[in-house]
């Protein structure tokens, strides 16, 4: 290997057995492991800052709030956009993607209009579309993709018309590791008038993610894929859009007066914030975006994609394992499938070896159909990865290869 | 523990399923479907009466719900509806970790290995659910 970046020891809960094996965690495409420095961030919050933000004249509020703002800003400024107001916090991808359908799509949608999916979205990307256009009799058409899970631009170039009204892309595919050319995307969408809804959940940790240069219109963000804490994420959207958007939730914080004859809302971020929000989540996230830039997003990319290519380089000396997607610059997520053991199996025997994957259809049923599979076993890396993991790993292949072959 | 799982006979089962493939003369059938993983099976069999005068399945799945699918198929062929649910009650009870006498189930009791691993028990019970279902599905006849 190349790289190097021992950062394994900031992360407690490696230093573990399962079922008596050390444990090889290879599923951080479901959710990363938090480092030390996230863990006491919230702990220290938790301690000496605890108070709801947004609501009291007392300094603890007000001390609460800053670090809430602050994280706002810090998130901001990791996905390139221009003001934090553009910044919404959510419980994660899943509900900016909803915040968006529901109300930028209760809003705009009409019959006959279009929403445009790749075939390989997140089930997350595409049933907030379904449940929306059923209301508005809009039509959900999925963008064709290859063999290797690459969208089709040419045939996407074709899709776009004047009924277009969205674009859902998924920017790095979590079943595969694809990466989605979401300029180019954007600018076809662009073309016609179309809003582009990008889904950055395994993007965060991996790739550069600018929301000015992409051109997206509203990007959603999970905290916990990118080394945070579960429950909480966050939805860029474009001032404009937001600000001509009705809200997605009522109550407290997000109205600026309210009588029974009539309720105004507040400005955004707010207008989207109603109730008390995840406070100490939030500053989580924020330790968690500020510690990943603090070990230097290239170098974990290069490390990480290192151990990746290593693997599937392993993988394609195995007879009977074939490796699902493929592209430039592709993500450290390494999906296969194997001859004789259905990917269900193959988790359960890795898991007595300790190892750690996802295996099924990763909440991609569209993608698994198109590609005629039922599912795949998914190794995915992150930064706390070792070399001698995708040792283990194979060993336990091995194993699963020598089961299968007994009859 | 891993060998307890995957045993011979439910290698074999699960590489060659016994009674796979459509059943032409079928007067019931129904699917079971596991959405998690998303194992999915369709169990069809001709009734005479109150006995299982024939079963087959169709599906794809992982190599337990393959194999507890295809041994559950040759277990009941012959036998009534009451026996069948009598026995699917001792089998659901062993591999969920119960108190069951193992002596009804024969080879099925191979399938007992499964309750050491709670996420594929859904596996080694489909079939049998789908069964179970079959019984309350007549196939209607088109007219």
């Amino acid at each position: 290997m190349g790289s190097k970046i021992d950062v394994r020891a900031e992360f407690p809960i490696l230093n573990q057995s399962i079922n008596g094996k050390p444990l090889v965690y290879l599923d951080s495409a479901a959710s990363t492991q938090r480092p030390n420095t996230v863990l006491a961030a919230m702990d220290r919050f938790s301690k000496t800052s605890n108070a709801n933000v947004h609501r009291g004249v007392h300094t603890l509020s007000q001390r609460a709030t800053d670090e809430f703002e602050a994280a706002r800003v810090t998130v901001q400024k990791f996905v390139g956009a221009d003001d934090p107001a553009e910044i919404i916090w959510t419980k994660g991808c899943t509900e900016s993607l909803n915040l968006v359908a529901a109300s930028w799509g209760g809003a705009n949608l009409q019959s006959g209009d279009e929403i445009l999916l790749t075939n390989m979205e997140h089930h997350a990307n595409i049933v907030p579309w379904q449940l929306i256009a059923e209301k508005a009799g809009a039509v959900v058409r999925p963008i064709p993709i290859s063999d290797d899970c690459v969208v089709d631009l040419q045939a996407f170039r074709k899709m776009v018309n004047n009924r277009t009204k969205v674009v859902g892309i998924k920017h790095v595919c979590n079943a595969t590791g694809v990466v989605n050319p979401v300029c180019e995307m954007a600018e076809i969408a662009k073309s016609v008038g179309a809003i582009v809804v990008a889904d950055g959940a395994q993007a965060l940790a991996h790739v550069p993610v600018n929301v000015k240069e992409f051109g997206v219109d509203f990007y959603a963000m999970s905290s916990h894929k990118v080394y945070g804490p579960m429950g909480v994420g966050a939805l860029y959207g474009r001032r404009e859009l937001l600000e001509a958007m009705p809200p997605f939730m009522g109550g407290g914080d997000m109205i600026r007066s309210v009588s029974f004859g009539k309720t105004t809302f507040n400005e955004i971020p707010n207008k989207f914030e109603p109730g008390t929000p995840n406070v100490s989540g939030v500053i989580g996230f924020a330790a968690a975006l500020d510690w990943y830039q603090s070990v230097g997003k290239e170098e974990i990319w290069a490390y990480e994609n290192e151990l990746a290519q290593a693997l599937r380089n392993a993988l394609d000396q195995m007879p009977g394992v074939r490796t699902i997607g493929k592209c430039e610059n592709q993500a450290p997520v390494v999906s296969f499938v194997m001859d004789d053991a259905h990917p269900h199996d193959v988790g359960t025997i890795l898991d007595s070896h300790g190892v750690a994957i996802r295996t099924g259809h990763h909440c991609c049923m569209p993608l698994m159909e198109r590609l005629g599979i039922p599912g795949t076993s998914r190794a995915s890396f992150a930064v706390y990865n070792t070399n001698q993991e995708i040792n283990v790993l194979i060993e336990a292949l091995k194993n699963v290869v020598d089961i299968f072959s007994k009859c | 523990m891993l060998s307890e799982l995957y045993q011979e006979v439910i290698l074999d089962h699960g590489k060659k399923p016994r009674n796979f493939g459509e059943l032409a003369s079928a007067t019931h059938q129904a699917e079971g479907y596991n959405t998690l993983c998303g194992d999915r099976v369709i169990v069809q069999v001709e009734m005479d009466g109150e006995t299982v005068r024939n079963i087959q399945f169709v599906g794809a799945g992982c190599a337990i719900c393959m194999a507890s699918t295809s041994m559950m198929t040759s277990f009941v062929k012959g036998k009534s509806i009451n026996e069948i649910e009598c026995v699917f009650e001792v089998f659901h009870s062993a591999v969920t970790g119960g108190e069951a006498d193992m002596e009804p189930l024969g080879d099925l009791e191979a399938l007992v290995g499964v309750k050491q691993y709670p996420n594929r028990i859904k596996c080694a019970t489909l079939g049998w659910h789908a069964l179970s279902s079959a019984f309350k599905s007549p196939i209607l006849e088109e007219k």
